[in-house]
């Protein structure tokens, strides 16, 4: 036990923290308590809100501008964080105690090449010379598989790959050879074939140099993988603490069992209507380019009506392309988008008033596709005047419907604005916008991936109802296959603008597959903490390295 | 490197038409002028006679659009015809004051300039204290207070009452450099207060707007420094409004110093403007607008170009 105490990196005791807003202070991390060997990586889980990246930060004794750590002790290898000062702690960080962040595209200043970036601490900490600091961050991107380490470092941010980048920051984090880095949802927004490389360059640096890591995320299947120990929040509170395969197999409390069991929904597959049915929407061999750049080639596929329409790929392979040339917001450069059988003009200026009512969008983010400054009633309501001519008692009588359908109470949200909601509650408003005008065709694009997931599942079913009630077809733009498996009739696979595999879901996730479905199924984490390990062995590290570095 | 030539190439173009477009205002506001230079040569007692004579010689007999493309014809090559007044070339008339006028300018903003961003910076580190607050009212008097009332104050303080530095402005080619700055300084420094207080208050918003960055998160998470953070990581990526709002002082440094001018008894082209104006000496007034006109769309087209050289995004392609 003595030879364990010793060992202690971090010991965090009952930490409360407060976040400013609306004129006073308000407790948003309620007492947590944790303890980190050296070498050991925790996880740090929960959904938003949960105040992980807060304790994380506060691990470097760090609170962001508009919080403060109110109470309790952060003590850091004998030294304690919450009384000490500044200096002292701006001299643990990035040298002892480094930061990887969530989005390495906007933690990379755009200003200064990587190189100048990743040099900065070990320079200012003294911990080494300009030049030594420099061929070391040669090694270190070679450690970390980046292609051209000699050169790569001399490149601007905007000139690198989000997934190159991540691996940068990585190594960037590694400069000073810290004793703890924390990972702050290193891999969420990179596609999963990238995630890959992105978790197993981690894993690997990690254990090379010893180092003690605190990993933050949402992802479950991810953490199973990084983390030795796994921590669940809610709301600022320790839900529980376990090593990684006891709280995967054995969960205690009813919180982490709901996160464990959440990816549980699905429903059954639809079979396409038989005889001459006409699909809603048929999409014919079109092609489209932004400016001289093609980026779809002879994409073709139909949607039939009440069914949806899974369209998969990574970033860059035109799905959401493929849903602007649909609405006409690009008009396809050959081809041609039919709706119910009758040939849409290709821009949406020459389409009519009915056509573009029929088809209507549900956005990813629907933080920004809500206009902040108009109520919930004019939002919803807009389209109802527009399209359907609604007005007065007639017209809130139908926003009250909406409200209703989308299961938010009338008499409470109907004269709010959208900073006032939370993230599931601005979907669904997203959602009520879409169906106030009446559309036979959604296009929904990613609009889970922004949310937690049992927001996220709350709105899958929500869909699904909906879809059932009004016999909407769906097409369904994502990158995350589980939302495929448990709401998809059809997946249409596209990859460098161009539909790689087509077909029923049961068949696609059945093999055999095509090489590249086959990639993509095979790169989502599951829950089994041997996953990665096995998925290197089967793969070979070599080629995991060239599917991360195409993008 | 070429896009950035193509782009200026593009600006130029852009801003001859623009200059052409302000030709025909500049021509079309001097026609509008009630009265003409005959009836202000000859004074009241002139016979309609005389005055048509005048009007013939003068060449004010032709038509407007005649007489617009005989002087948009010169001026292309650089040729604005003679003064109306004098009978000397409009450039012989404008060339002196208009070198006095950018010698002013420049010394006004050699000072402005780097004290505007400097405080900016400053302000920005030590924003939300009792010095940014005492910076920013002290700059917003300077801003709203009129030209002239700052120049009276000023000539009233270091010239009346202390004598350092002489009340008139008045110089002359024999003067040495240094001679030049002291007899200058008062009216320079009238328009450092007038321009600084905008420079830094957009350095100050332009570098805390950048604060909340994820990319300045993590330069603090490294340990740097507060002096650091924004010296190093915020500044250079605010670079392309601070540039803007520069672009646009100077411009407003050369072409709006009239009141300063005539505060300080200064031979500059804003005194000779208005001059020219209440004379009615139409090709003088002409050719000062055309002048400021270019004097706008050159800073702004050099303030482009150099907001495109500090950002490696449109530098380096991907």
């Amino acid at each position: 036990m003595a030879e364990k105490e010793k060992d202690v990196l971090l010991q965090i005791k009952d930490l409360h923290i407060e976040g400013y807003s609306d004129e006073k202070w308000i407790e948003i991390v309620h007492g947590v308590d944790l303890t980190l060997h050296k070498g050991e990586v925790m996880g740090l889980i929960g959904e938003s809100g949960a105040g992980k990246s807060t304790i994380g930060l506060a691990a470097m004794g760090f609170a962001r501008d508009g919080c403060r750590i109110s109470e309790g002790s952060v003590e850091f290898d004998g030294m304690e964080l919450t009384t000490t000062s500044e200096a002292d702690r701006r001299a643990l960080r990035g040298s002892r105690i480094a930061y990887v962040a969530q989005s390495a595209a906007a933690s990379f200043n755009p200003a200064h090449r990587l190189i100048d970036q990743h040099t900065e601490a070990p320079v200012y900490h003294r911990m080494m010379k300009r030049v030594e600091s420099q061929e070391d961050a040669t090694q270190l991107y070679e450690r970390l598989r980046l292609p051209n380490p000699d050169e790569i470092g001399f490149r601007y941010p905007h000139q690198v790959s989000g997934g190159q980048l991540q691996r940068a920051m990585t190594a960037m984090a590694m400069s000073c050879r810290p004793d703890l880095i924390i990972f702050d949802e290193p891999t969420t927004a990179l596609d999963v074939t990238t995630q890959i490389e992105v978790l197993l360059a981690i894993r690997d640096i990690v254990e090379q140099f010893n180092t003690a890591a605190i990993y933050i995320t949402h992802d479950l299947a991810v953490v199973a993988q990084m983390a030795d120990t796994i921590k669940v929040l809610l709301k600022g509170n320790e839900v529980e603490e376990a090593d990684t395969r006891t709280m995967l197999e054995n969960p205690k409390d009813d919180y982490t069992k709901s996160l464990w069991a959440v990816r549980s929904f699905k429903r059954d597959q639809k079979e396409r209507p038989g005889g001459d049915a006409v699909p809603v929407v048929s999409v014919k061999n079109i092609d489209a380019a932004y400016g001289p750049v093609k980026v779809l080639e002879d994409v073709s596929f139909d949607i039939y009506s009440g069914m949806t329409v899974a369209v998969v790929g990574e970033s860059g392979s035109g799905k959401s392309t493929t849903a602007r040339c649909i609405t006409g917001l690009l008009p396809p450069t050959a081809g041609s988008i039919e709706f119910k059988g009758e040939t849409l003009p290709p821009s949406y200026k020459q389409r009519s008033k009915d056509q573009l009512r029929q088809a209507q969008m549900i956005y990813q983010m629907a933080d920004t596709a809500l206009n902040p400054k108009v109520r919930i009633c004019d939002i919803i309501g807009r389209p109802a005047e527009f399209y359907g001519g609604l007005k007065g008692g007639e017209l809130k009588g139908r926003i009250d419907e909406l409200l209703d359908m989308i299961e938010l109470d009338p008499a409470k949200f109907y004269y709010r604005y959208p900073p006032e909601l939370s993230g599931g509650q601005k979907q669904r408003v997203g959602i009520a916008r879409a169906l106030a005008a009446e559309p036979t065709f959604i296009i929904c694009d990613e609009v889970t991936s922004a949310l937690d997931q049992l927001v996220a599942e709350g709105i899958l079913k929500l869909l699904d109802r909906l879809q059932k009630e009004l016999n909407l077809a769906y097409m369904f733009i994502t990158h995350d296959l589980a939302t495929v498996r448990s709401i998809a009739d059809e997946v249409v696979v596209m990859k460098e603008g161009k539909v790689v595999e087509q077909g029923p879901k049961d068949q696609m996730f059945t093999p055999p597959h095509h090489p590249y479905t086959d990639l993509l199924l095979s790169s989502v984490p599951e829950m089994d903490p041997d996953w990665l390990t096995q998925l290197v062995e089967d793969r070979g590290a070599d080629q995991l390295g060239e599917a991360a570095d195409r993008d | 490197m070429s896009d950035v030539l193509s782009i200026v190439l593009k600006r130029l173009g852009l801003g001859v038409i623009t200059l052409f477009v302000i030709s025909v205002l500049i021509f079309g506001a001097v026609e509008m002028l009630p009265g003409d230079i005959a009836e202000a040569v000859l004074g009241m007692g002139a016979t309609e006679e005389n005055v048509a004579a005048m009007r013939e010689q003068l060449g004010l007999n032709q038509p407007a659009p005649v007489r617009y493309f005989d002087w948009l014809s010169g001026a292309v090559v650089g040729d604005f015809g003679v003064s109306l007044v004098t009978q000397t070339p409009v450039g012989e008339v404008i060339g002196p004051r208009f070198a006095n006028t950018l010698f002013l300018a420049t010394y006004a903003a050699a000072i402005a300039v780097p004290v505007a961003i400097f405080l900016g910076v400053v302000v920005a580190l030590l924003r939300n204290t009792l010095f940014d607050r005492v910076a920013n009212v002290l700059a917003l008097t300077s801003i709203s207070s009129p030209e002239f009332f700052l120049g009276y104050i000023l000539i009233l303080y270091l010239s009346v009452k202390t004598g350092m530095f002489p009340a008139i402005a008045k110089i002359s080619g024999d003067m040495t450099f240094l001679e030049l700055l002291q007899r200058t300084f008062l009216p320079a420094l009238t328009m450092v207060l007038v321009v600084v207080a905008h420079m830094m208050r957009m350095t100050r918003a332009a570098i805390i707007n950048l604060l909340s960055s994820p990319y300045i998160e993590m330069a603090r998470l490294k340990g740097m420094p507060a002096w650091r953070v924004i010296i190093k990581h915020a500044l250079p990526n605010a670079w392309a409004p601070i540039i803007n709002v520069v672009a646009l002082n100077l411009a407003y440094l050369i072409t709006g110093v009239v009141l300063v001018e005539v505060v300080f008894v200064y031979p500059g082209i804003g005194q000779l403007l208005v001059d020219s104006v209440t004379k009615r000496d139409f090709t003088v007034v002409q050719a000062c607008c055309l002048i400021f006109a270019a004097t706008f769309i050159l800073l702004n087209l050099a303030a482009d170009v150099l907001a495109i050289l500090t950002n490696p995004r449109l530098r380096y392609k991907k």
